[in-house]
């Protein structure tokens, strides 16, 4: 059988459940960003450039709220410093995939990240390639159903109300994962007292960067010498 | 709320942010260890963040005011049971979204 150089179709299987997934979590982020007063086309900008679910779903929020840029970046890195602990436990996997490693780097998300320490590669194919495939079909499946449901945003006059809790459901699904993984529930009652502290103190406009800054403080002083 | 133009400026400004948290564990750990200080963001600072981020969702939440997050929190609680039972991240997004848009429709 001839090596295909992008082996699509053996990727495909794998992928499925993310198919579903993104399109489940995609539709509802280009449908918020359209209710943000968005044109449809931002949503593929961003989901073609970030490719970040959590991400996208928070700059909604930041560009609502008319949050300043510094303030979006600091965020952002918050938000999606998890990226750093996937990639770490990548580094020797990547290391044979050769011109594929650049765009795997980029395309790591939580879904991709779960695809490809999980999936055995094919005895006839290339793991650099292969691996290259299913983050090429996440990413393909992510766009789409961003532009889906921005377009459905613009286009359909059905309420949509209540659909931004898949984002609530979607950080909650990350936590329950993180604390099934660790077993360590202090790091998340921090951040859950210094989020209701901050919400109460600065307000619902200020408190994620202020809950982040002081979360992370405590963590340092109870945590710092553990590690 | 930020201009279309402002957002289109930030947007690829984040993507660098996102794409440096993705590279950096390859650019500096390809040939050796990483630091302690790597492992503690590691182990401790993801649960923390999603936790923040879990406040921050329901921020908007009036209290005082009827029916007072209870709609919330029983679709909060159906994801966490979804996913405690089944470990199927779609499911639990899935169900407890349609679940809230319902209490949301007929409440």
């Amino acid at each position: 059988m001839r090596k295909s150089s992008i082996p699509l179709g053996a990727a495909f299987p794998v992928t499925v459940p993310v198919l579903f997934g993104y399109l489940a979590i995609g539709i509802p982020f280009g449908l918020m960003l359209v209710k943000a007063g968005y044109p449809w086309y931002l949503a593929p900008v961003m989901s073609i450039l970030m490719y970040a679910g959590a991400g996208q779903y928070i700059a909604v929020g930041l560009f609502s709220a008319g949050v300043p840029i510094a303030g979006m970046l600091v965020t952002i890195l918050m938000v999606n410093i998890r990226h750093i602990v996937y990639g770490l436990s990548l580094v020797d996997k990547f290391k044979t995939a050769g011109r594929w490693k650049p765009y795997l780097v980029f395309a790591l998300t939580d879904e991709t990240y779960a695809l490809l320490t999980g999936v055995k590669v094919p005895a006839n194919l290339d793991s650099g390639a292969f691996y290259g495939s299913i983050a090429l079909l996440d990413h393909l499946y992510w766009i789409a159903g961003s532009v889906i449901g921005a377009l459905a945003g613009q286009f359909i006059p059905f309420s949509f109300a209540g659909i931004d809790f898949a984002l609530t459901a979607l950080f909650a699904v990350l936590l329950i994962d993180q604390l099934s993984r660790t077993g360590d529930l202090l790091p998340a009652a921090i951040g859950l007292a210094c989020a209701a502290i901050a919400l109460v103190l600065a307000g619902p406009a200020n408190m994620l960067i202020t809950a982040l800054a002081a979360a992370l403080s405590v963590l340092v002083l109870v945590r710092g010498r553990a590690s | 709320m930020t201009t279309l133009t402002e957002a289109l400026i930030a947007v690829p400004l984040m993507a660098l942010v996102i794409l440096a948290t993705r590279a950096f564990p390859f650019v500096l750990f390809s040939h050796r260890d990483p630091p302690k200080a790597i492992r503690f963001v590691e182990r401790f600072i993801p649960p923390m963040v999603m936790a923040v981020l879990v406040v921050y969702c329901l921020k908007d939440i009036r209290w005082t005011v009827m029916p007072s997050g209870i709609r919330e929190l029983a679709a909060l609680a159906l994801v966490v049971a979804l996913h405690l039972w089944k470990k199927n991240a779609m499911l639990s997004i899935f169900g407890g979204t349609a679940f809230y848009m319902l209490l949301r429709a007929v409440s």
